[in-house]
């Protein structure tokens, strides 16, 4: 394995009971990038972190974190992580300064360096202020933050982070946002789970889009967009009597034959570069009037609904789903 | 070996972070403290007049038994505490550091040996304050109370397996009760052995609360001690050790929820 994978996972798998959480996962993340598990809730993404930070043994395949092998070597494993999880995982009792120094005393950092880390990460995640007040009187963000704070108190070279940002208001999650990309910045390795599309397509390089336990999906953020289909001009016309006039006049444009959904003219472009004003002229030559014209761009909601086949209404009902399984 | 010397550090840090919830919310304190105190203060006063122990004032009597009882029940904060741990997902960052596997239990445990000094302390004022007294050699006395912690460690193990395997803490809490209340009545704790039906006395008699109450009171009250001091160690060395495997090894495959 190349020095420079910080984290590489093959066919991981991972039952519980009766049920099939990780039913052979591979992911492959290189230093100093962001990997993003996108999908639904129950989609295995809480089992591949707890595999991959240790905590749970998987049932079959292998993963290297740091070069270090999971299963064989977690004791050393442990000394390059940091997670995060789902929960505020700090004790309530304890002031936020006393929780970062216990966690930097656990990481067995040389003498001195807890009370040096805990001080530096508390002004940085502006909880300076709420240094010495006992954690139960945090409010949710200040103890997210300080929870993430805790993650990073041995500045790991891999980040875990399972869900950061769940039940966050908006402005504590642009912060943390800001906190994760300047460790990104400074090299830091980061698996990020989400069920927030912005947040994968703000945070990650890659993106693995994993559901019933499986990757179902993987790219950048724009080549997933494009394998749900790339960019699309939508032309409104002022007449729908103009529809043939106004698709022969596109035609030679478009990727594919444009068609008319919903009253509005769907034309498929390869490249998006000058697009709107060739179209324009195009259709100003053949006489078609012109309402509206906008490039659209599939989002990463498109994706994933085509991907997981939740549409917005509960069922697809066409059948869709068991093609996909 | 630096394995173990992290170990001892570990245990350390944990230990001291489990011992300042006391301080930081004392509403524990008062269960260890005021609970086993109203105890006193009805037996001495409500049942003791009905019972008779011979050789000893009931108090005399009494003080041992109790201070035995409140030790079996000092781990219940382990339990508690563990329990939520689990639930807040503070076990699985503990079990994501380069930490030593046991430390949250080990530390958990040595707490409690503080937390039941401060119990042990605040029984005997008020053992004496209702007239307790001593009959035995200072040295006997040190004895005695290290017996005392020695004890409620072993229960510390069987509280902290207890918390592992509890839902919550409440479960935790009243499987607790039921499994060691029982335990510590049908014991020479509050009565004499004697005094019970033959089947009751049989349990009674080989009951390890009966063992450690006894050595007690050879210790603290001068009475003839038998096997009674080397039976309670063994009794509590083999119940932290029996516990103390059961526990490390559900802690290593906790898992939240």
């Amino acid at each position: 394995m190349s020095a420079d994978v910080a984290i590489e996972a093959e066919g991981l798998r991972k039952s519980y009971k009766d049920v099939l959480a990780l039913d052979g996962i591979d992911l492959r993340v290189p230093a100093g990038t962001v990997l993003g598990l996108l999908g639904p809730n129950g989609a295995g993404k809480t089992t591949a972190v707890r595999i991959l930070t240790t905590l749970l043994p998987p049932d079959g395949g292998s993963a290297r974190v740091a070069g270090l092998d999971v299963s064989r070597q977690a004791a050393q494993l442990r000394t390059k992580i940091g997670l995060a999880g789902q929960y505020a995982a700090v004790d309530e009792n304890l002031t936020g300064a006393e929780n970062l120094e216990m966690v930097g005393r656990l990481y067995h950092l040389p003498k001195g360096e807890p009370r040096a880390r805990a001080a530096e990460l508390l002004e940085r995640f502006d909880l300076a202020d709420a240094a010495d007040r006992l954690v139960r009187t945090y409010s949710g963000g200040m103890r997210r933050r300080l929870d993430l704070a805790a993650a990073l108190v041995a500045q790991p070279p891999v980040l875990f982070l399972d869900e950061p940002t769940t039940g966050l208001d908006p402005r504590s999650r642009i912060g943390l946002w800001e906190t994760i990309e300047g460790r990104v910045a400074a090299g830091t390795t980061v698996l990020l789970t989400t069920q927030y599309l912005d947040e994968a397509d703000r945070l990650a390089d890659r993106i693995s889009v994993i559901d019933h336990g499986r990757v179902i999906a993987e790219g950048s953020s724009d080549e997933l967009k494009d394998q749900v289909g790339g960019e699309r001009l939508d032309v409104t016309l002022e007449s729908e009597a103009d529809t043939e006039a106004a698709i022969a006049a596109l035609e030679p444009l478009a990727a594919e034959r444009p068609a008319l959904v919903d009253g509005v003219l769907r034309v498929p472009v390869r490249q998006r570069r000058g697009m709107i004003a060739e179209a324009v002229r195009r259709l100003g030559e053949a006489g078609v009037g012109i309402d509206d014209v906008a490039m659209r761009r599939p989002t990463l909601d498109d994706v994933f609904l085509t991907l997981t086949g939740r549409a917005a209404e509960p069922q697809g009902g066409d059948g869709e789903e068991g093609e996909e399984r | 070996m630096s394995g173990l010397r992290d170990a001892v550090s570990d245990t350390l840090v944990l230990a001291k972070r489990s011992f300042l919830r006391i301080p930081r919310a004392p509403d524990l304190l008062l269960s260890f403290t005021v609970q086993p105190i109203m105890f006193v203060l009805l037996f001495a006063y409500v049942f003791g007049g009905a019972i008779t122990t011979p050789g000893y004032d009931y108090i005399d009597f009494l003080i041992p038994g109790i201070l035995v009882q409140t030790m079996s029940f000092g781990g219940f904060v382990t339990a508690l505490g563990l329990s939520e741990d689990l639930k807040k997902g503070l076990v699985d960052r503990f079990r994501s550091l380069p930490m030593s596997r046991a430390a949250v239990l080990t530390g958990r445990t040595l707490a409690d040996v503080g937390t039941n000094t401060i119990s042990i302390t605040v029984m005997l004022v008020v053992g004496v304050i209702v007239g307790f007294s001593f009959d035995a050699p200072l040295l006997h006395i040190v004895a005695g109370i290290l017996l005392l912690l020695l004890f409620g460690y072993a229960f510390s193990w069987v509280f902290a397996f207890i918390g592992l395997t509890s839902s919550s803490p409440e479960a935790a809490q009243s499987l607790g009760f039921i499994v060691i209340f029982p335990l510590t009545f049908v014991s020479s704790a509050f009565v004499p052995v004697e005094s019970m039906p033959a089947a009751l006395r049989d349990f009674a008699e080989v009951n390890p609360f009966t063992i450690t109450v006894d050595a007690m009171r050879a210790l603290f009250l001068g009475a003839p001690a038998g096997n009674y001091v080397w039976g309670a160690v063994a009794w509590s060395l083999g119940i932290a050790a029996f516990f103390a495997v059961l526990a490390v090894s559900k802690y290593k495959r906790a898992v939240v929820r």
